[in-house]
């Protein structure tokens, strides 16, 4: 890969950190568009819990008190997360597509 | 427009996820002939920001808020098949990770946000590319319009699984234009933050998008 390429993919990298890490802490923290029709509408109490109980459920590392520093870091962890798991998933589908050495198609 | 578990009913969210899955196998397949080294760390990239970006909800209304939904973004810039695979696994990372949206509800949320959001946002960039003149100006209002029309269709997606199986006995005509409502207004910053990130990325690096038209990439 050219240094070009790769200035760009770490430039929008570092971009991602920063709003997942920095600019989420001043999201809105109002039900979206789909709560609150669910609140309006009185089917929200439908909702279950979560199946799984992960330790960053809801965007919040457990056992980190502070409110800012819990929510950057989650967001933090799934922006490394959600690059590892999509370039993962993408080689494996990359190796076994790709016809081996010496055959021809 | 996460579904938590429990709005829609079971056999329902079955049904959308067998539709999301064919899509994802059918998406995989296309995108494995055009995955190179360049692509795969992009498509990363692409996902980590789509990530980060639906974290911050923006106001719309009085006590409503909404946060981009990222189909239209992903698929002009890497592709529709391979976009459509990225919302795939923010939704993943997000329903196993972070508890956001149901677990049984994660086929309806990859129907709404990757089949219907990405794709069927994709086929109107392309419609809408026909029209619009081939030039970075025209690109990105093509994605901008594309993105906002692509909420307002996931916000039907999910009005018609919650008119075939949807909880606590709301009117689904009332449920299906107070969703068209509000995402219309969702919608607008999808327009809005969609066209400025591509406009952004064909400034910089034209040839990185995914068809880049000849025009856009040498001008």
């Amino acid at each position: 890969m050219d240094s070009r390429t790769r200035i760009f993919l770490v430039g929008g990298l570092v971009i991602a950190v920063l709003v997942a890490g920095v600019l989420s802490l001043f999201a809105s923290g109002e039900p979206d568009g789909l709560e609150r029709i669910a609140i309006d509408q009185g089917f929200d109490e439908a909702a279950a819990g979560p199946a799984l109980d992960s330790p960053l459920a809801d965007y919040a590392v457990r056992g980190v008190d502070n409110e800012s520093i819990s929510t950057a870091l989650a967001g933090v962890i799934g922006v490394v997360a959600t690059l590892l798991l999509t370039v993962g998933i993408l080689k494996v589908v990359q190796k076994r597509r790709r016809p081996g050495p010496g055959t021809s198609t | 427009m996460h579904i938590p578990d429990g709005f829609i009913n079971v056999p329902t969210s079955v049904g959308f996820g067998a539709a999301s899955a064919g899509s994802l196998w059918f998406s995989l397949r296309r995108a494995a002939d055009y995955l190179d080294d360049r692509r795969i760390p992009l498509a990363g990239l692409v996902a980590a920001f789509v990530f980060a970006a639906q974290m911050v909800n923006f106001p719309v209304a009085a006590g409503t808020s909404g946060h981009l939904l990222g189909g239209v973004l992903a698929a002009v810039l890497v592709g529709p098949w391979l976009g459509s695979i990225v919302i795939t696994v923010v939704l993943i990372v997000q329903a196993f990770v972070f508890s956001d949206g149901g677990l049984s509800a994660l086929g309806l949320n990859v129907f709404n946000m990757a089949v219907v959001g990405a794709l069927g946002g994709y086929l109107i960039y392309s419609l809408l590319g026909r029209v619009l003149p081939s030039t970075r100006t025209g690109l990105t209002v093509a994605a901008g319009v594309a993105a906002g029309t692509s909420v307002v269709l996931a916000a039907l997606a999910f009005s018609l699984e919650y008119a075939i199986g949807g909880a606590g006995g709301a009117s689904a005509g009332t449920v299906a234009a107070a969703m068209v409502g509000v995402h219309l207004l969702i919608g607008i910053g999808e327009g809005l933050i969609t066209g400025l990130v591509v406009g952004a990325v064909l400034s910089a690096r034209p040839d990185l998008v995914y068809r880049t038209p000849l025009a856009v990439a040498h001008g």
